[in-house]
């Protein structure tokens, strides 16, 4: 009997073999497969080339002021135009992406640290889970753009303010959902067995906890980063984000807004620049969902 | 010598319904290399006190109304959680229902036996390794120095039965708790998992309290039996004594209702009615209203657990007669 088990088993090991280490690569390939992800990848890989590339795509200062080109229609000299001051628009709106992306990285990672951290604790300790989510709810109370005018504003403008106002904002969010996938993979078995095998709480949150965990958040991130960066312009338009010679999308357009008429270019670039950044990300989310979290995948 | 010793012990649970005992005046004794059986349906309460045992119970909603759990000369009901975890592992281990989802899936099976040998003993990566590779051995795992860096979904439901099975006993537990061990698998299957686990209890000596509703892994597997009806020990006997001369009725529907290859009967057998509610316990004896034996006496007076044979107890008012069939 045990002999033949054996003999069962080597034959199994044996079949499963080239399967060595799949799972990894199998979600990449699902990633990869996935159209709508590789589409947004690749929209969102040209808005980082453009920002990170932005000396050598427009040799001109995003602030260099040209009065005798005010105004000018785009053309093959001026890609993108120029705005009321002469000012080089393909400059200013790859200078932009700099600013919005870096913004949308630093906030995606204070999420991920902070709203991990409280929704870990929150879900795995149920004596905190009460005072930390309703902390939570209070904030999650007020509309996202407007709490972060008030952040903002009470702050002042600035790009590290901008980064926590947004911050604030967000990890409640964030934190809520980590909450929830700490609270389903808690019940799981292996987390039960690790509690039997007398594995402390620090271990079980880290090892057991936290890597099972990691899906939705990720997802989320990826919506995260949209929504930052579109809050961001936002308060930028409102003249709460960095101080206007600053080339932000939100800057610009706010600026381009007077001359929407005679000079619609100011206002349209940055806005689709905006548009087509917001749609990669969402587009990159929904293939994370579709690929880490099949149980959500709307059925086409 | 007795390695693990539960008295009277009660859990209660705190319910819409008021606080309900799950768990209501276990009590039994264990010995090293003995291997207990314990039956009951689904809601009787046996994998709440194994639970209990190894204190694993949620607290809130469940709280331990009385009782003790001895383990080497120290009520578990008493330690601290921080106390508790130098039990856990080395003292005792124990094994789950789902071999499916009883292994992390991130992690290899390699790291997940090694990390349980950090959890209690000092030593390098090494002597982690080769204790590993031999308790994947022991348990009969083929090629174990190589299954050791597969991920749980590379493997089958037996091996990963034979897994857990390995970190349960990699810290070398004085008693290994077994809640269900077999109920997922395979009958084939089945039957591997419980020689491995009788030729472990040979091999290492510890005591086994293997929970089941499986009349057939009791029969296989225990010395000693102990029936739970509704959260109550209804008959605690040897083996061989309750498959033979089984007294409280329950017992004796539990055993009617396993098939067999040699009777021609077209229905099973059943014992009528269902569990009852533990918010809603019927007075008196809690398997009165599913009773061929009722009588009146059954719904006014809880039959207390006594000696039928030696060795041999049952809680039912008419127990003599019943034994005397």
């Amino acid at each position: 009997m045990a002999d033949s088990a054996v003999a069962f088993d080597e034959a199994v090991a044996a079949a499963a073999e080239p399967e060595r280490r799949s799972a990894r690569w199998d979600t990449l390939r699902r990633l990869w497969r996935h159209r709508s992800f590789k589409f947004g990848l690749a929209l969102f890989a040209i808005i980082v080339a453009a920002a990170v590339l932005a000396p050598w795509i427009s040799p001109v200062s995003p602030n260099k002021l040209q009065m005798r080109l005010r105004f000018e229609p785009p053309s093959w000299d001026h890609p993108f135009g120029t705005d009321n001051l002469g000012r080089s628009q393909l400059a200013r709106v790859v200078y932009g992406a700099q600013l919005s992306l870096f913004i949308g990285t630093m906030v995606v990672l204070v999420n991920a640290v902070f709203g991990t951290l409280i929704g870990a604790l929150a879900g795995y300790f149920k004596q905190l889970d009460n005072a930390l989510m309703r902390i939570n709810d209070a904030i999650m109370a007020f509309p996202a753009v407007l709490l972060a005018i008030g952040v903002a504003a009470v702050l002042g403008r600035s790009t590290p303010n901008m980064i926590l106002a947004l911050s604030i904002v967000y990890i409640p969010r964030t934190a809520r959902i980590v909450r929830s996938s700490v609270i389903v993979v808690s019940q799981m078995e292996y987390v039960q067995a690790a509690v039997a095998a007398g594995a402390g709480h620090w271990r079980i949150l880290r090892r057991h906890i936290l890597p099972n965990s990691m899906a939705p958040l990720l997802v989320q991130l990826s919506f995260l980063f949209a929504y930052a960066v579109l809050t961001e312009a936002t308060l930028s338009f409102l003249g709460l984000g960095a101080e206007p010679p600053a080339p932000t999308w939100g800057n610009i357009m706010s600026e381009g807004r007077q001359y929407m008429r005679e000079a619609p270019w100011i206002i349209t670039i940055p806005g689709a620049a905006l548009a087509i950044t917001v749609m990669a990300l969402n587009l990159l989310g929904d293939g994370l969902r579709d690929v880490l979290d099949p149980r959500l995948k709307i059925q086409q | 010598m007795t390695l693990l010793s539960v008295r009277d012990l009660r859990v209660l649970f705190g319910t819409e319904h008021g606080e309900i005992a799950a768990v209501d005046d276990v009590g039994f004794d264990l010995a090293p290399g003995e291997i207990l059986g314990v039956v009951g349906e689904s809601g009787s309460g046996k994998s709440v006190t194994a639970l209990a045992i190894m204190g694993l119970l949620p607290k809130p909603p469940s709280r331990i109304g009385q009782g003790s759990i001895h383990f080497q000369g120290q009520d578990l009901l008493q330690l601290g959680e921080r106390d508790m975890r130098r039990i856990r592992g080395p003292g005792i281990g124990m094994i789950f229902q789902e071999p499916m989802t009883s292994l992390n899936p991130v992690f290899t099976i390699g790291d997940q036996l090694m990390e349980t040998v950090r959890v209690h003993q000092h030593s390098g990566p090494k002597e982690q390794r080769e204790r590993a590779v031999e308790m994947l051995a022991r348990v009969g795992i083929a090629l174990p120095a190589r299954r050791l860096d597969d991920y749980p979904h590379q493997l089958s439901g037996g091996m990963r039965q034979r897994v857990m099975i390995a970190m349960a006993l990699i810290c070398n537990p004085k008693i290994l708790i077994a809640d269900e061990p077999t109920t997922a698998l395979d009958v084939t299957i089945q039957q591997q998992i419980l020689e491995l686990l009788l030729d472990l209890r040979d091999e290492l000596g510890m005591g086994i309290v293997i929970i089941t509703h499986n009349m057939g892994v009791v029969a296989e597997m225990a010395d000693r039996v102990i029936v739970m009806y509704a959260g109550k020990i209804v008959e605690r006997a040897p083996v061989n004594e309750l498959f033979e001369r089984p007294v409280h009725p329950y017992t004796r529907g539990l055993l009617d209702s396993i098939p067999s290859l040699a009777d021609e009967r077209e229905r099973l057998k059943t014992i009528p009615g269902t569990l009852p509610r533990p918010w809603a316990l019927p007075a008196g004896c809690r398997f009165q209203p599913r009773c061929r034996w009722r009588v009146e006496a059954c719904a006014s007076t809880v039959p207390p657990l006594g000696p039928v044979r030696e060795g041999h107890e049952s809680a039912c008012l008419r127990q003599q007669e019943l034994a005397a069939e």
